[in-house]
């Protein structure tokens, strides 16, 4: 069974905002398909009388109060913008027109 | 007092420094010749600023001086993994996409080695962020493993153990998500613990598998690492998942009183075939074997077992990782911060570009994975199906803590491969990671330990197990086979290094 | 014969809540600050920070759900929703898409056509994004994370609307319920109440849902009637001509009141929920739900209701009271001082929403004594003011909470009680007025009210009008 055909590729660099070369997708998709062969293997356990386990942690309830702690943050994102204009992060433009 | 400052333990160090015995200048300055003389040759740091440790070893000669510090590392350098923000100083995490990234921040981690008054020397290489075995992933080059150059260190927190064996740092702090502090330690000679999860904050630890993420500490025997393990341990508001207790355990476990009870999963030993990697290979299994003979020659009850369900561990944790892994990397668009392409015309062209050219290709692959593993019509099969198992492996090892103090395991399947020879077949190094990632999806805590040198000169390390937040025992456990073992030789004995 | 269509409409309505700092971090959720100072690294998405919950927005999430009759999770999670755009900096949204906090609730509406129950299908907790300003000169957006994770809640109702008019009444009342559990000021202007309208049209008598856009930007209610009805109209016309509607997101442009797809080929459309492993669950105890609905408030209706009745008020004037819970209460706290419901309710919906529509206020923002404004209805009761000082004594009252009789006293604003200097001023007027009086005096009774003018003139407003009245008539 192939699991990772073309399209399917495209769908899942369209989700992961990648796109691989020729040859870097010739790679990641036979690694794929290796990859998800073996964790196919998980099929064979009866899951059927279990609940998925999100955390491992016994605890509940972690709460801050509603109390303002942090002050101007303008510098800190600003130091490592690659790109900033007016205090702001600049991208290219979001809506087409 | 014979010893020089490189061969001290950590806590010898911290006790010399606290008498006066040596100046924090002077050792802090020995440990930067050391790195100096070693980096041509092993890389294991990726950033060092002098200027800063200096000034900060000025403030800590002030803080003995005037009983700031008075903790038992006062004064001990300790190098730091690259994913582990450091407020100030480059944080890349083996990546291009944040080779430039300094954080205006700091991890939890970095803010309590600083209260114990330790001295921060410099960023250790690792795997991109934090994903691979061996430490080849970084962007930035290889580590090289100090008993052999030919040989990987193990990852993904490779630089760490390296600095640590090869005397470049006392001690050094790691991240485990599915083994990187334990299996390096175990190809490097030293000790490194993966704590329970929730027992060290991971704010400030760059995100790789959040669900599993641990920082660990790692030194050369079992006394320093449970030193720095105190330092970093504790809940940290910042954290919602960091454990909310009182205090740390104090109580001592009774080792002698009662026997310890120890475990060891016969279906982790013995490979029928160098293919198989899901079991450990002749000589390592011997290893165990023998560490598991000298717990029971000095009072433990060891049993051999079957623990079936951990050999779905690794194949639920690479699902469990990924996912994870595709979501906690969604962050590294060129916007914010990071590498952003030049090319770019539009937006979304600038996130792919940044991405494509940002991360390398191991990255690159998990985070594919790992968006496919939770997209429409397959998150029921992997990632629904993954969390199933990880329930069922978290219960096999709730039954084996009924009955056992903690699980003798081996740390990987083999010893230290060659550099180079991993990445050829990542399956196989993804299957070798079953022993370790087991602890991770159920967040217990483990501690690697030197237990033997291969044939080829290699250290060998056991894994031991325990319940979660039994760290205390675990050490104490760790303790005794350390003493029981005797003193094993050291990566800087060899070839006369130190 | 044509056939006849049919609008059905469900909304998601987000609310941003009125909380002090954002719902993981402790970041002021003030609104106007310059761009990018309210953020901190785990607002911005920096490497390695974790969100914490801040709790106000799980009691505001139950007493919002309970005010809704809705049914709780009592343990709850957070999920991620995973997308890329730069307005949430993480590229993930934290929300919870599996185990929301309330589920199942009803919400009673009333337009023209009478009462309706709308189902609630769910509603949950989430964060807010960051804005984006365009930049036209250069094709660039700028990027402000200060609504960065701002907290939501989403109130996603079933299909059960059926035209603008009970989707406007809907808004109301949930806006009504926010403002008087104190949890959200729900401006649509200021995007503190934003609806995204899922319409759909399908020939009347069909039980069949057709299939739906999504509507988003609409910032008041004249573009969501405008939107409902261009959409319905957009809708039709498809099917009529035996097209068929694409399901997609849809932006309302206001100015041109028109729709255009925000359909791209980049856009996935697969989130990749999965629960967030940096938060723990939240486990609501049977306590902690009865002490949210102890605390809740007595509503709108049930208020003007009460008001009609206790207070015998007009339905009219008793709606307009309680359209904000504040107002009602400092009503009541008014009356129960003044001991005059009516006078009291004059001056609530003459004088002080006189100034609050000059001042561009909120009813909300009333922040005067009930004790003075009750201070100042006893005085003009008795006569020691007179109606025009009263006003502005108010002004000051609303303005500056100022004691009104230590006020009136300083500016010597109080009536004239003294017959002395009031018959004195009679005594002048008569002197100065020869004529008018002489007037009076020959039968031409209609001079008086001029005399009294004059005296009224002299004492600027501080004698009684009756008085003086009394005394002219006597002295003449």
């Amino acid at each position: 069974m192939q699991r990772i055909d073309e399209q399917t590729f495209a769908q899942v660099e369209l989700l992961a905002k990648l796109s691989l070369s020729k040859e870097e997708k010739c790679y990641a998709m036979a690694e794929m398909e290796k990859l998800l062969t073996y964790m196919d293997e998980l099929q064979e356990l009866d899951t059927e009388e279990v609940d998925a386990m999100v955390h491992v942690l016994p605890q509940v309830n972690i709460f801050r109060e509603d109390v303002v702690t942090n002050t101007d943050g303008r510098a800190m994102l600003m130091k490592n913008a690659p790109k900033s204009k007016e205090e702001q992060l600049v991208v290219p433009k979001t809506i087409q027109s | 007092m014979n010893k020089t400052v490189l061969e001290m333990s950590a806590l010898e160090l911290g006790k010399s420094l606290r008498q006066g015995a040596i100046g924090v200048e002077e050792a802090t300055g020995i440990y930067i010749n050391r790195i100096r003389e070693i980096e041509p040759r092993l890389h294991a740091f990726l950033h060092m600023d002098e200027d800063k440790v200096y000034t900060r070893v000025r403030e800590v000669e002030e803080g003995i001086a005037n009983g700031k510090y008075t903790g038992a590392l006062a004064g001990v350098p300790v190098a730091i993994k690259d994913n582990i923000c450091t407020k100030g100083l480059r944080t890349t995490c083996g990546s291009k996409m944040l080779e430039d990234f300094i954080p205006g921040y700091q991890a939890e981690v970095i803010n309590r080695l600083e209260a114990a008054g330790m001295i921060v020397l410099g960023k250790t290489n690792m795997d991109e962020f934090a994903m691979g075995s061996t430490t080849e992933t970084s962007a930035f080059g290889v580590t090289r493993n100090p008993w052999n150059e030919e040989y990987v260190p193990g990852g993904s927190s490779g630089g760490s153990c390296v600095a640590v064996a090869s005397g470049e740092a006392p001690l050094a702090l790691g991240s485990d998500t599915g083994g990187s502090i334990r299996q390096p330690a175990s190809h490097c000679g030293v000790v490194g613990l993966k704590p329970t999860y929730g027992r060290v904050s991971r704010y400030g630890l760059v995100a790789y598998a959040s669900s599993m993420d641990q920082i660990g500490p790692i030194g050369r025997n079992v006394a320093d690492c449970k030193a720095l393990y105190e330092v970093i341990a504790g809940y940290d508001v910042k954290d919602s998942t960091s454990y909310m207790e009182a205090a740390l355990k104090q109580e001592s476990v009774g080792c002698e009183k009662k026997a310890l009870r120890i475990a060891v999963p016969k279906n982790y030993l013995y490979s029928p075939s160098k293919a198989d990697t899901a079991r450990a290979d002749g000589e390592v299994s011997a290893a165990i074997e023998q560490a598991a003979k000298l717990f029971e020659q000095n009072g433990a009850k060891v049993d051999y077992i079957s623990m079936p369900m951990t050999e779905y561990a690794a194949q639920a944790y690479y699902v469990i990782a990924c996912a994870e892994a595709s979501s906690n990397l969604a962050r590294f668009d060129g916007v914010k911060y990071g590498y952003r392409s030049r090319e770019a015309q539009n937006l979304h062209e600038m996130y792919r570009r940044s991405r494509t050219e940002g991360f390398g290709a191991e990255v690159k692959k998990r985070i594919l994975v790992g968006a496919y593993a939770l997209s429409e019509g397959y998150y029921d099969a992997y990632y629904l199906k993954a969390l199933k198992a990880k329930a069922l492996i978290k219960a096999e090892f709730d039954k084996v803590f009924e009955e056992y103090d903690c699980i003798l395991a081996p740390v990987a399947p083999t010893t230290a491969p060659r550099l180079g020879e991993s990445l050829i077949e990542p399956l196989k190094m993804y299957q070798g990671d079953a022993y370790t990632v087991a602890v991770n999806l159920a967040g217990l805590p483990a501690i690697s330990v030197p237990c033997a040198l291969s044939e080829k000169g290699l250290p060998i390390g056991l894994q031991l197990i325990a319940n979660s937040f039994e760290e205390e025992k675990l050490f104490a456990v760790a303790a005794e086979y350390e003493a029981l073992r005797g003193v094993m030789p050291t990566a800087m004995e060899q070839k006369g290094r130190c | 014969m044509t056939t006849q269509y049919e609008t059905v409409i469900g909304l998601e309505v987000h609310v941003e809540l009125a909380t002090r700092t954002k719902i993981f971090c402790g970041c002021s959720t003030q609104f106007g600050a310059p761009a990018n100072a309210n953020t901190c690294p785990v607002c911005t998405g920096m490497p390695g920070t974790l969100p914490v919950l801040n709790r106000q927005v799980v009691e505001y999430a139950l007493a919002l759900g309970l005010s809704m009759s809705c049914k709780v999770n009592q343990y709850c999670c957070f999920d991620r929703k995973n997308y890329f755009y730069p307005d949430n900096p993480q590229n993930y949204q934290i929300s919870q898409l599996y185990l929301p906090i309330c589920h199942d609730g009803e919400v009673e509406i009333e337009t023209a056509k009478g009462k309706k129950l709308i189902r609630i299908h769910e509603m949950h907790m989430e964060e807010d994004a960051g804005k984006l300003m365009h930049d036209e000169s250069n094709d660039t957006s700028l990027v402000d994370y200060n609504r960065s994770g701002v907290p939501l809640l989403e109130i996603v109702s079933e299909p059960d609307f059926c035209s603008a008019q009970e989707v406007i009444a809907y808004l109301e009342k949930l806006k009504m319920l926010c403002q008087y559990l104190g949890i959200s000021d729900c401006k649509l202007q200021e995007g503190s109440m934003r609806a995204d309208v899922n319409l759909s049209v399908r020939p009347v008598g069909s039980d069949v849902l057709g299939t739906r856009t999504e509507m988003k930007n609409l910032a008041s209610f004249k573009a969501i009637t405008k939107a409902i009805e261009v959409e319905s109209r957009r809708q039709i016309a498809l099917l009529e001509v035996g097209e068929t509607v694409v399901q997609e997101t849809r932006r309302w442009d206001e100015n041109k009141e028109q729709s255009f797809t925000m359909r791209s080929k980049e856009d996935a459309k697969d989130y990749r929920y999965f629960p967030d492993p940096d938060l723990q669950p939240i486990m609501i105890s049977d306590d902690w739900l009865a002490r949210v609905e102890s605390e809740k408030p007595e509503f709108q209706p049930q208020k003007q209701l009460r008001f009609q009745e206790q207070y015998k008020l007009s339905a009219y004037d008793a709606a307009l009271l309680t359209q904000s819970r504040h107002m009602a209460e400092l009503y009541e706290q008014t009356v129960a001082l003044s001991g005059n419901p009516k006078k009291t309710a004059n001056w609530f919906m003459g004088e002080c929403m006189r100034l609050l529509k000059e001042k561009g206020m909120d009813a909300e923002q009333l922040k005067f004594t009930p004790k003075h404004l009750a201070a100042l209805i006893i005085a003009l009761d008795k006569g020691e003011i007179n109606q025009e000082i009263a006003k502005t004594v108010f002004e000051r009252i609303f303005e500056d909470d100022i004691e009104p009789l230590a006020y009136m006293k300083e500016h010597n604003l109080l009536m004239i009680s003294d017959t002395g200097a009031i018959e004195a001023a009679v005594d002048e007027v008569l002197i100065e007025n020869t004529k008018v009086v002489e007037e009076y005096r020959s039968g031409k009774e209609k001079v008086l009210g001029f005399l009294v003018g004059q005296v009224m003139k002299k004492t600027k407003g501080k004698a009684s009008p009756g008085m003086v009245t009394e005394l002219l008539k006597a002295k003449l």
